[in-house]
């Protein structure tokens, strides 16, 4: 397996559905992504896009009423979907790690960040509390805290979003885990401690050498951090390419008007551009394209088929991937 | 943008350009270097808040006196509990307190709160009554309290059908008045101060499962519970070092109104005659024993009245503080 597949999370058509009392939730409908060792793979998209359902299908952490309903997770070559419940939380916080959105809610209130980072090494490494302890420090220490044994005996509401969130990466990389999925984990801090955290992450991945899948809305952290970028938009993977050919040559219409409606520091605009329309309802999908009634091109070009039939992700140019008709040949 | 020499001004830096290039040697610009305030633990801090308290602090005295008086019931009482004077002491039953220092006759013995219908010295048995409340109150809550949590946790943190099942067993608990369930309870049981204890404990199991029911489910949807298992913490171990810990504080409160219950129903058994066996020292069964005599010896039935009083109302007033020391939601 691992001979002809040599990425390190694998991704095949995975689909997370919703099942509520008013109809199916197509969260996640048919998604693939590859990443590789080290790699910074940005995944962006507007709230609701699926984004985090992705991940959190991933670590196989969907939550009633969602489940997985088809695709495969190969991670190091292992599929994921079939592992027992035992079997995932070995895997989960010591080989794939998440961090989150809200960092202080994400700690335990009655337990000292020390004794929080601690308990990763005891759970996965069997190590002793006290031995866990110091290596608590030593981690804290490595993510930036100044005075890390007094901050490790810190509860968290005595703690900073910043230094909160340092602790949980400090958390999710105890184990030295291969994958750290991070969703928005930067979205609760003002932008100078987002710098501050987004420099470690990169700094730790150099060091540590571990994948990161950075989930985000922001397409400037994607810029400045990922090596790779997918586009999602309504539970599919519109667009994928290298960051540096994304923004500068965009090739889906959603992607453009993504790109287009980021204002730019020192510049004045009379309007910014919005993409008109809403999300479509992902319970009852129209056919065809997602993104089609809120597509400029579409009616530019007066295409016809998108509104008719879904078009695939293929590859048009040399690792740019884009889902649109405007790219491929219309069957007739 | 202006150049510098520029006389037309920076609108983003009207104080000139900011001064940028690499930091001075030694420089620490992660900004978290302040110093820290020395850090309390949670109980700590409720305790401090609790000290702060009026009403708490009257009924943490009342309550030492009362453990005091518990722990040295020997060397404070002049006589045994069960002693009868009658025939070795000029006494009659039902003597009124004979104080030597408020002008009672020196030929006659010093009972400072007379004697009981059985000739036994009234004060001592109101001491060693003291063992017998204290004890019985405190165990029949741990009982009622380990019970309840447990249910409450299943019920809270499994849901779905474990949680009706529970829950509509404790409804059906409910549903009976507590004390006549309780009789009927001894009734099965045979009379005496274990059963009698255990029959609490069974009545009150209701009010603490669904005290940690509540807490459980409010406290199973956080953001750290949802981080915990990313982690790959396991689910007995988020039960019991997560979520059992968190939803403390409710249960401390009501285990503390709740002894002040159960010293009452312990007198009221006993009042009926189906708590503590007779020669026992035992507030409520005292007071039963001479409820006729209120008129010609009421000394006999206002003591151990007060006794009962004492000690209740240290523990609601303990309770009532508990519950403001620990409620997090009023800041201070």
């Amino acid at each position: 397996m691992s001979d002809t597949a040599p990425h390190l999370l694998e991704v095949d058509n995975l689909s997370t559905y919703y099942f509520t009392r008013d109809g199916v939730v197509k969260a996640v409908d048919g998604v693939d992504l590859r990443i590789d060792r080290g790699e910074i793979l940005g995944l962006v998209g507007e709230s609701g896009c699926g984004k985090s359902v992705t991940s959190l299908s991933i670590l196989r952490l969907v939550g009633e009423p969602g489940k997985i309903v088809s695709g495969s997770i190969h991670f190091e070559g292992e599929e994921l979907l079939t592992k027992t419940i035992h079997e995932m939380q070995a895997i989960r916080g010591d080989r794939i790690s998440m961090i989150f959105q809200q960092p202080v809610s994400s700690l335990n209130p009655v337990y000292t960040a020390g004794f929080q980072i601690a308990e990763v090494y005891e759970v996965h490494q069997n190590l002793k509390r006290k031995v866990g302890l110091e290596k608590a420090v030593e981690m804290l220490a490595r993510v930036g805290i100044s005075d890390p044994v007094r901050r490790a005996k810190s509860y968290p509401h005595e703690l900073s979003g910043g230094m909160a969130q340092r602790v949980m990466i400090a958390m999710a990389l105890a184990a030295g885990p291969e994958l750290l999925v991070a969703d928005e984990p930067t979205t609760a801090l003002d932008v100078t401690i987002q710098a501050q955290i987004l420099d470690l992450m990169r700094q730790l991945r150099a060091d540590m050498g571990m994948a990161i899948i950075l989930i985000t809305h922001d397409l400037g952290i994607v810029a400045e951090m990922a090596d790779r970028v997918a586009v999602m938009y309504a539970g599919c993977i519109v667009e994928e390419a290298t960051t540096d050919v994304l923004f500068a040559r965009p090739k889906h219409p959603y992607t453009v008007g993504l790109i287009g409606s980021v204002p730019i520091i020192g510049t004045r605009k009379e309007w910014l551009e919005v993409i008109p329309g809403r999300v479509p309802n992902l319970i009852d999908l129209p056919p065809g394209c997602r993104f089609a009634s809120r597509c400029r091109a579409r009616v530019d070009n007066n295409l016809g088929i998108c509104t008719v039939t879904e078009p695939d992700l293929l590859e048009v140019e040399p690792a740019h991937k884009v889902r649109c008709w405007l790219y491929q040949e219309i069957p007739s | 943008m202006t150049g510098p020499g520029s006389l037309v001004p920076d609108p983003l830096h009207p104080e000139g350009p900011l001064p940028t290039g690499p930091l001075p040697e030694g420089a620490d610009l992660r900004g978290e270097t302040a110093r820290l305030p020395e850090t309390r633990g949670l109980w700590a801090t409720a305790f401090r808040e609790l000290s702060h308290k009026r009403s708490a602090r009257i009924g943490m005295v009342m309550l030492g006196l009362l453990v005091l008086v518990a722990i040295f019931a020997p060397l404070i009482a002049p006589y045994e509990p069960t002693q009868v004077l009658l025939g070795k002491e000029d006494v009659r039953p039902r003597d009124p307190p004979c104080i030597h220092l408020f002008g009672c006759d020196d030929s006659k013995p010093q009972h400072i709160l007379g004697i009981d219908g059985n000739g036994r010295d009234e004060f001592s048995r109101l001491i060693y009554g003291s063992r017998v409340s204290l004890i019985a109150g405190v165990g029949s809550v741990a009982v009622a309290v380990a019970a309840g949590t447990l249910l409450g946790l299943l019920a809270g943190f499994f849901g779905g059908r474990i949680d009706n099942l529970i829950m509509r067993v404790m409804d059906v608990l409910l549903a009976f008045p507590s004390l006549l369930l309780a009789i009927a309870i001894i009734t099965v049981m045979g009379q005496g101060l274990i059963n009698a204890m255990l029959a609490i404990s069974v009545v009150t199991v209701p009010a603490y499962a669904r005290v940690v029911r509540s807490a459980v489910l409010t406290v199973r949807e956080n953001d750290y519970v949802a981080a915990d298992r990313a982690l790959g913490v396991s689910t007995s171990r988020i039960i019991w070092n997560r979520i059992l810990p968190n939803s403390l504080t409710p249960l401390v409160v009501q285990a503390t109104l709740g002894v002040a219950t159960a010293v009452l129903e312990i007198a009221a058994l006993s009042f009926l005659g189906l708590g503590v066996r007779p020669p026992t020292a035992e507030w409520g069964s005292m007071l039963a024993a001479e409820r006729n005599q209120v008129f010609t010896a009421p000394h006999l039935v206002f003591f151990p009245g007060l006794a009962i009083m004492w000690n209740v109302l240290s523990f609601n007033l303990l309770g009532d503080g508990l519950r403001d020391a620990l409620d997090p939601r009023l800041n201070r």
